[in-house]
């Protein structure tokens, strides 16, 4: 294990011996001390660089004109400085044209906030159940649905359409009807969680097994049913996990294309089906691709850092010893 | 109020493990009665069937007069300790204590007297708007202490709560402990490892090993008539000094060495005339030794030399380690050091005057009529 010797200044207590002192650091703290060295240093701002630029690129395209932004490259911006709103008020304008986002927009947020909730909270009570209830086959039930993991979207989507649209029948029984759900938003939230349950329950089953066994055992002796002890234990302690699964979820599920593509319907389209059409459909449309894009781009940072906030670390301090 | 009773209590896991063997234990009411044994000998096991949170494979768990076999833990009247207190996080102390009483849908006033009157038994009323992370090791402690209390249940069950605390803390706890049970006339029974605190706080105490129970007892009377030499090696601290030994009329030999045992001696053992010719296992605790130049007793036939390997120096005596050629002896503790070589080594506890040095060959008396023997092939002890 390698060691850092550190250089430290003394507490200003008054109590000890002025001058410096040396420190044994371990190896976390080594590695976190050579990236904050000179080089180290460097060698981070030319990554955060390298991964910023084209986001940026795009901001800048954005703000220019139509002509500028398809005969010269964006970082003659930088000689040519010229600042435009209109690529922005085409996309964003309430005129019933074609280049209005704010529809999509609405879509993109009636898709995704109630498939977030309904997945993360079908996982909770999933994860809940396998690791804190006892009953037949519990493991093999979770293996099987971890297993889920690995099939792909793809090979589900027809099944899946046939489904909605005609149901599901073996001879003159029908096992599922048929409710015709192509093209509504029920049928966008059924697939995404369907398809989001498998890595929902893993991740949270994964956090919520981990919780003390005495502090769901304690519930148990003091009177607290499985019901009791969901939402008033497991719950508030499972914030943290909630946060960044529902981060994560509202990623991925806003920036889907193909299971919008494929069960929403033109007039349930989503943002990334309108962003999707703008490069391709119109083909040379590309400023308003960057205003585009840039918008739809709002909504998921300022959900990060609502819920970045959450990530409590040491929720669990005090409650069990070590 | 009420007693525990367990009828030929057994479990036996789903992999097949036989963790609790035949277990009849009655904890009388009121009473302070502690499960002490090592490391896996099944006496949280024995406390998690009495709360509920282990299923019993046979035998009867009575709590008063109710059979509590299939009783849900909630419905059996009693409170836990958890050994990792297990307080609730994201409450504060207050919630904590009062979360039972609030889940038995008390009404709001008398769970705020209940749970203040608990706070102020174990001196946290300041701390009741506090979170647990915010507390000490010793506060959480007594919140844990509080939690149970507040439910004013038939019986206390605890699972080795001091362990996680600093030694200091633990000896103050331990006298806080015991005045509190005495004080609530509450039925407790209390696991743990620590013989120490099994010796200073049961008015009983029930010793297993293995799933086995091996002795139930007082504190004193465990002492005193081991029944058997796991139980002689492990109440005691330093552990009773063990060796092979050959009985020869009234000589005891051990190694090169030899004591003069006297009648007396035999008249309270009188099961050890049979040994007469034959090997026993002799025991000696570390209190019955003396540096022979300051001890009382001046007969010849009650000491023995030996070469003292170490002097440890507590102050209030001396810790004195020393050799014996006989062969050693494994009282079965599988806590215990283990062990190794031929030869035996003693300890013997010696008046602070003493001048022993380490590596000096020493006179030691034995204070031959507390000694202990075993049967070799039995290991129970010989009595009448």
């Amino acid at each position: 294990m390698s060691v850092a010797i550190d250089d430290v200044d003394p507490p200003v207590d008054g109590t000890s011996k002025p001058g410096r002192r040396k420190r044994v650091l371990s190896t976390g703290q080594a590695t976190s001390r050579s990236l904050s060295s000179q080089p180290g240093r460097i060698i981070v701002y030319v990554l955060m660089f390298m991964w910023t630029v084209p986001t940026f690129g795009i901001l800048v395209s954005s703000f220019r004109s139509e002509i500028d932004v398809k005969t010269s490259g964006w970082w003659k911006w930088f000689t040519d400085p010229s600042i435009t709103l209109e690529n922005y008020r085409r996309v964003l304008s309430s005129a019933p044209g074609d280049d209005n986002m704010a529809k999509f927009f609405m879509n993109s947020l009636i898709i995704t906030i109630p498939s977030v909730i309904l997945s993360v909270g079908i996982a909770l009570l999933a994860s809940y159940a396998f690791s804190w209830m006892k009953f037949k086959g519990r493991d093999w039930i979770f293996v099987a649905v971890v297993a889920l993991l690995m099939v792909p979207l793809q090979m589900a989507l027809v099944p899946l359409l046939q489904l909605f649209t005609g149901g599901a029948h073996i001879g003159t029984v029908t096992i599922f009807p048929d409710l015709s759900l192509t093209g509504t938003y029920i049928g966008v939230w059924i697939a995404h969680v369907a398809f989001g349950l498998p890595f929902c329950i893993f991740i949270l089953k994964n956090f919520v097994s981990a919780l003390p066994k005495e502090l769901i055992e304690a519930a148990r002796v003091d009177g607290a049913g499985h019901g009791t002890t969901f939402v008033k234990l497991v719950v508030p302690l499972s914030v943290p996990a909630i946060a960044s699964l529902g981060i994560f979820q509202f990623m991925w599920i806003w920036n889907d294309y193909l299971i919008a593509l494929i069960f929403a319907g033109r007039d349930k389209a989503p943002v990334t089906m309108k962003l999707a059409q703008v490069a391709g459909e119109r083909g040379n449309a590309w400023h308003l691709l960057t205003a585009a894009g840039m918008v739809s781009m709002v909504l998921p940072i300022m959900v990060f850092f609502a819920l970045q906030r959450y990530f409590v670390r040491g929720l669990l301090a005090g409650a069990v010893k070590g | 109020m009420a007693g525990v009773t367990l009828n030929s209590v057994n479990k036996v896991y789903d992999n097949g493990f036989h963790a609790i063997h035949d277990l009849d234990l009655e904890i009388q009411d009121e009473e302070f009665l502690v499960l002490v044994g090592p490391s896996g000998c099944g006496k949280s096991t024995a406390l998690r069937m009495v709360a509920g949170l282990e299923t019993i494979t046979g035998g009867e768990m009575r709590i008063g007069d109710r059979v509590v076999n299939d009783v849900e833990p909630k419905d059996r009247d009693i409170a836990m300790v958890f050994q990792n207190y297990a307080l609730y996080p994201h409450m504060s102390v207050y919630d904590n204590i009062g979360f039972a009483l609030k889940l038995a849908k008390v009404p709001k006033a008398e769970i705020d007297e209940r749970v203040r009157k608990a706070a102020e038994i174990l001196e946290l009323t300041s701390n009741l708007d506090r979170k647990p992370g915010q507390l000490s090791g010793g506060q959480r402690q007594r919140v844990a202490m509080g939690r149970a209390i507040v439910r004013q249940p038939s019986a206390f069950l605890m699972d080795e709560p001091l362990s996680n605390l600093d030694a200091k803390l633990r000896v103050q706890m331990r006298a806080e402990i015991a005045a509190l049970q005495r004080q609530l006339a509450v039925t407790t029974l209390y696991v743990t490892h620590d013989q120490i605190e099994a010796m200073t706080m049961g008015d009983r105490v029930a010793v297993l090993k293995d799933g086995y129970l091996q002795q139930v007892d007082t504190p004193q009377n465990l002492y005193d008539r081991p029944v058997n030499l796991f139980v002689a090696a492990f109440i005691g601290s330093p552990s009773m000094n063990l060796c092979e030994a050959q009985l020869n009329g009234s000589e005891l030999r051990f190694g090169s060495r030899s004591v003069a045992l006297p009648d007396s001696l035999f008249a309270a053992r009188p099961a050890l005339r049979g040994f007469d010719g034959r090997k026993v296992i002799m025991g000696f605790r570390p209190e019955d030794l003396e540096d022979a130049a300051m001890s009382d007793d001046q007969d010849a036939a009650h000491r023995f030399s030996a070469q003292i390997s170490l002097v440890e120096a507590l102050g209030s005596e001396l810790m004195v380690h020393f050799d014996l050629d006989a062969p050693p002896v494994d009282s079965g503790d599988p806590d215990a050091v283990e062990v190794i070589g031929e030869h035996a080594t003693g300890v013997g506890r010696f008046s602070p005057r003493s001048g022993v040095r380490s590596g000096e060959n020493v006179e030691i008396a034995l204070d031959v009529a507390n000694m202990h023997f075993f049967d070799p092939d039995s290991r129970l002890a010989v009595w009448g």
